[in-house]
């Protein structure tokens, strides 16, 4: 492995502004390492070799004639597949969408072309991002960088894997109940999910409209400002978008790697902790709690009473939105087609090219959620879950009218083995427990990797939330957080993962 | 799939009445004449290349997402206020689920239990009758592609060999507008319920927010009808008559229902809550689809649209652009143009307000253009079994057919020749004048030869002319059209006459 690709997206902006690297040399390095190391980790579902290297090569030519588009110019990036791009293949992590190639792009995805990052490639997923380990990908799982037996979380396993395996310096997740924030958490990675209307969702292919954002996933908290700051902002494609002026979140990451917390008011969260919650994860986010305090912040406990109900309210709102939205997916206008033999009408094309081309965890929720819409039942379970929904949300107002951040453990556990939830949906669901509510209420979330659980050596997470529109504060105790493990660690946790070299 | 037949049993509508009371029922969908579609940039425009006005949002691509179109909600509003609705304060869009292979996501964005307007009325008069028609909800939704059956019989999907989808319409925008149970109106429902949608596409067009063509689809009505016992005062269970497209067919779907439903509860049976096909050739309703409560359709709100909030400020300010309303025009128009209230109603009841009124605009008088409207064209809307305003001809030709008559280019007789040209698509009034050589001889050149011809040929005629009967030259005149094919200018013929004879 070439140093190269270790380094972080904002040591490689400094690099290419200051001449020492182009953005060819530095896309070729991260493809030959996808080439490398792909094979076991299956971080990818489509790798563009040639378009990565014709931006790059764009890129290194602007730079040339002085015209650098920002500071990421340049820095290559993967990208979620539940995000369109015109030209490449966009699957889900579904058959039903194999072999379509949207003809237009995420507005994300327009804002990287914007800012010059090379798009290395499509990255792994559960299908239609329902899961918590990415084996629910129609296209074979993703394996964790720190122990290929093992998940990389999910839905956005890929992503994270890509960074944690030095195959992207930067990628795009996406986040419907902890997408980003758990693969983060189970990776050693830094994976942010923004406010809800921070980020279009303009090309997101739908799983919970009310629910979805698209969020950095990186190796540093300040990597992930800098990439947040050049895919937020209004989108007046999206009606959910927030039309405001954001601070810089860089500049926020910036301040708070001074690692000063003098001032700061830290609520932990009562309700995210006890009985299920592995030691170990237990244990290393006591120790940040108590870093918090050496740097100067005020911590109290706060409760949050509602969030007992979120996990019951998420897998009822959830699957009743996913139900409509995948309705689209039909057979008539793209995506796979099936044929049955015979003379089939319309209805059994589509019944038939349906049942082909979704997953069972993807039947299981649309069955869930067009039940809980269904006339006689919609007010018991769909009415009765928005009314959580809002108790989750003034849960959070209380919460936040005391303390600056609230903070828990990202996920209960570290990464569990493939195939050992796979059974039972339930076990798969309760690893979102601590990440849902934020999505419920729209409030933005970080996970910065806190070490390792004593028990399997495995990376756990912590968790900063914030009140919505104050994505800016995540960013500030997160490279705090980061900038006294960096000097407890000498370096990030994910220099002490093992190599995945097989020569 | 039931062939249309018509040996279904009717009860004669006499008899109807005397032991049914009919409610009435109707939905109007407007299309908008937005610059573009409910939820995108695509243009509002259907027809054309198919699948050339779409996007991935229209498309239903994955990923896209909708954005209201402001001017719709503009329309909307407009529409509700001039229905004397309420205007909501804050609204959202729904999402209406079922699969059907012209509609793009396989739901339909539109509205469920939060209507931008609500109960409104209208007050429709007939024979001098005014009835008041309560609207219940207007809403704003979007139209589906539209499906081609390509073989059957049917042209409907079932039997169809295979299907073409033309998505341009995917994403118009419509306002569903639907009214409450009209009671009360006896033996007069059908043409209440023609009068209704009348005076509904006569407000629309003066609002301006829609081409309001029925034969275009631009107005398209459904029509609910049940029957309960004479005096019950109860509901009885409604049939849904889908895609009614002409003033007249409304009508006659109305008194068809009526019968039909009559005919099957006299006989002891039941009603099937149902939609029905309406076939304007024939004139009768056959079975569609059976409504039952299985039907469900999954209503929840839009995620990917923030509620519809119109300031009141905003409201007021667009009320102020509502055209006069119907009852207080009807008045005005009838003083300006010197009609009698007969004249008006018969104006009115034919739908023809309007286009009397556009025609008078073009410089017509009022006498000529109700004239025309009523007479000629009343005449061949009738043998097309079209209503007026689906006539292929528009006020300003009326207008400039009449200027013609006036200007003596044409004659009353050449007039009805022209009107058939313009009707047979053969152009403007002065290119049928032109091309079939309709105008009227008044050269004296040309004219006087032929006087001359009539004089010699009739003598004792010409003796009686100077003998000063005058009178008598009507012969004569009649002698000169005859030669001239009709088209002399009949005064200049009558002067030339009574010169030579003076």
């Amino acid at each position: 492995m070439t140093e190269i690709v270790r380094s972080t997206a904002a040591a490689l902006a400094e690099r290419l502004a200051a001449g020492e690297v182009t953005s060819t040399e530095l896309t070729e390095a991260h493809l030959d390492r996808i080439d490398a190391v792909d094979g076991a980790v299956h971080a990818f579902l489509h790798v563009d070799r040639d378009g990565a290297l014709a931006d790059a090569a764009e890129s290194d030519a602007r730079r040339a004639r002085g015209e650098a588009r920002g500071p990421l110019d340049g820095v290559p990036i993967a990208v979620k597949d539940v995000l369109t791009t015109r030209g490449l293949p966009t699957t889900c992590g579904s058959r039903i969408l194999e072999g379509w190639i949207p003809p237009y792009d995420a507005t994300v995805v327009t804002r990287l072309r914007e800012a010059g990052l090379p798009i290395l490639g499509k990255t792994n997923m559960d299908e239609f991002a329902m899961g918590s380990s990415t084996e629910h990908s129609a296209y074979g799982p993703t394996r964790n960088p720190w122990d290929l037996d093992r998940i990389p979380g999910g839905s956005g396993g890929g992503s994270a894997a890509a960074v944690a395996a030095f195959e992207a310096p930067l990628a795009i997740g996406t986040d419907t109940g902890g997408s980003i924030r758990q693969p983060g958490a189970v990776t050693g990675t830094v994976g942010v999910k923004p406010t809800y209307g921070g980020v279009s969702r303009y090309g997101l292919v739908a799983l919970a409209n009310s629910l979805d954002q698209a969020g950095p996933v990186t190796r540093t908290v300040l990597d992930a400002a800098m990439l947040h700051d050049v895919i937020g902002g209004h989108d007046p494609r999206d009606s959910t978008s927030i039309a405001q002026e954001w601070p810089s979140f860089t500049e926020a990451a910036r301040a708070g790697s001074t690692g000063d917390m003098t001032g700061v008011k830290v609520g932990v969260i009562t309700e995210l902790a006890g009985e299920g919650w592995q030691p170990g994860v237990m244990a290393r986010f006591q120790e940040s709690v108590d870093l918090l305090v050496k740097a100067g912040a005020e911590v109290v406990e706060v409760s949050c009473p509602s969030f007992v109900h979120a996990l019951a309210a998420y897998y009822l709102i959830l699957p009743a939105e996913a139900s409509s939205n995948l309705a689209k997916f039909d057979a008539m206008r793209f995506g796979l087609r099936v044929v049955p033999d015979g003379d089939p009408s319309a209805e059994e094309v589509m019944r038939a090219t349906r049942d082909a081309g979704f997953g069972d965890e993807v039947k299981r929720r649309i069955i869930l959620g067009t039940y809980a819409l269904s006339s006689g039942y919609y007010d018991a379970y769909y009415g009765q879950a928005q009314k959580i929904r809002t108790l989750i949300s003034r849960d959070f107002d209380a919460a936040f009218g005391s303390v600056d951040v609230l903070v828990s453990p990202t996920a209960p556990t570290t990464a569990f083995r493939l195939g050992e939830k796979l059974d039972d949906p339930m076990a798969m669901y309760l690893n979102d427990l601590a990440t849902i509510p934020a999505n419920l209420a729209g409030v933005p979330g970080i996970s910065v990797p806190n070490g390792l659980a004593d028990e399997d050596g495995l990376p756990s997470g912590f968790q900063v939330l914030a009140p919505a529109l104050a994505d800016d504060r995540v960013y500030r105790v997160g490279a705090a957080l980061e900038a006294m493990y960096a000097e407890q660690w000498g370096g990030l946790l994910l220099d002490r993962a093992p190599g995945l070299e097989t020569e | 799939m039931t062939a249309p037949t018509t040996d279904t049993a009717l009860m004669p509508f006499d008899d109807v009445l005397a032991a049914y009371d009919p409610a009435l029922g109707l939905e109007v969908h407007v299309e908008l004449n937005t610059a573009s579609k409910m939820f995108c940039g695509c243009p509002a425009v259907f027809g054309g290349e198919p699948n050339a006005g779409v996007c991935p949002t229209c498309l239903g691509l994955p990923g896209a997402m909708p954005v209201v179109n402001g001017k719709a909600v503009e329309s909307a509003i407009r529409i509700g206020l001039a229905l004397n609705c309420e205007i909501a304060e804050w609204c959202r869009f729904a999402r209406k689920n079922y699969f059907y292979p012209d509609m793009p996501k396989n739901f339909q964005t539109s509205q469920y239990d939060e209507p931008i307007c609500f109960d409104g009325f209208m007050d429709v008069e007939v024979e001098g009758t005014t009835y008041r028609v309560e609207i219940e909800r207007a809403h704003m939704e979007e139209d589906t592609g539209k499906s081609l059956h390509v073989g059957g019989s049917t042209g409907r999907i079932h039997g169809a060999d295979h299907s073409l989808v033309d998505y341009n319409r995917a994403g118009i925008p419509l306002i569903e507008i639907v009214t409450r149970p009209i009671l009360g109106a006896g033996e007069k429902a059908p043409e209440v319920a023609k009068a209704y949608v009348a005076q509904l596409r006569e407000l629309i067009v003066a609002l301006g927010v829609s081409e309001a063509r029925m034969d275009q689809g631009n107005l398209r009505a459904d029509v609910n009808l049940s029957l309960s016992p004479k005096g019950s005062g109860t509901l009885g269970t409604r049939t849904e008559t889908k895609n009614v497209n002409s003033f007249r067919s409304v009508e006659r779907a109305v008194r068809y229902e009526m019968q039909r439903h009559a005919a099957i509860l006299s006989g002891g049976g039941t009603i099937l809550q149902e939609t029905r096909h309406w076939h304007e050739d024939t004139g009768i309703t056959t079975s569609g689809r059976v409504k039952s409560d299985a039907e469900d359709y999954r209503y929840f709100p839009e995620p990917d649209l923030v509620p519809v909030a119109p300031s009141r400020e905003w409201v007021e300010e667009l009320r102020g652009t509502l055209p006069e309303n119907p009852t207080v025009r009807r008045s005005r128009l009838q003083a300006e143009w010197g009609f009698s209230d007969l004249e008006m109603r018969d104006t009115v009841g034919a739908g023809a307000l309007g286009l009397v009124e556009e025609t008078i605009a073009e410089g017509a008088a009022p006498q000529a253009a109700r004239k025309w409207w009523l007479g000629e064209l009343a005449r061949r809307s009738n043998e097309d079994g079209v209503d007026l305003v689906d006539l292929p001809i528009t006020p300003a030709d009326v207008a400039r057919i009449q200027a013609l008559v006036d200007e003596k280019v044409v004659n009353d007789k050449l007039a009805r020749q022209v009107f058939e040209g313009v009707l047979a698509g053969e152009g403007t009034p002065d290119e049928v004048v032109e091309k079939r050589g309709l105008a009227v001889v008044s050269d004296d050149g040309a004219l006087g030869a032929a006087v001359d011809n009539a004089i010699a040929a009739n003598p004792d005629v010409a003796d009686k002319i100077r003998d000063g009967k005058h009178a008598a030259a009507g012969a004569l005149i009649g002698a000169v059209m005859k030669e001239m094919r009709g088209q002399a200018d009949a005064g200049r013929v009558r002067e030339l006459i009574l010169e030579k004879l003076a």
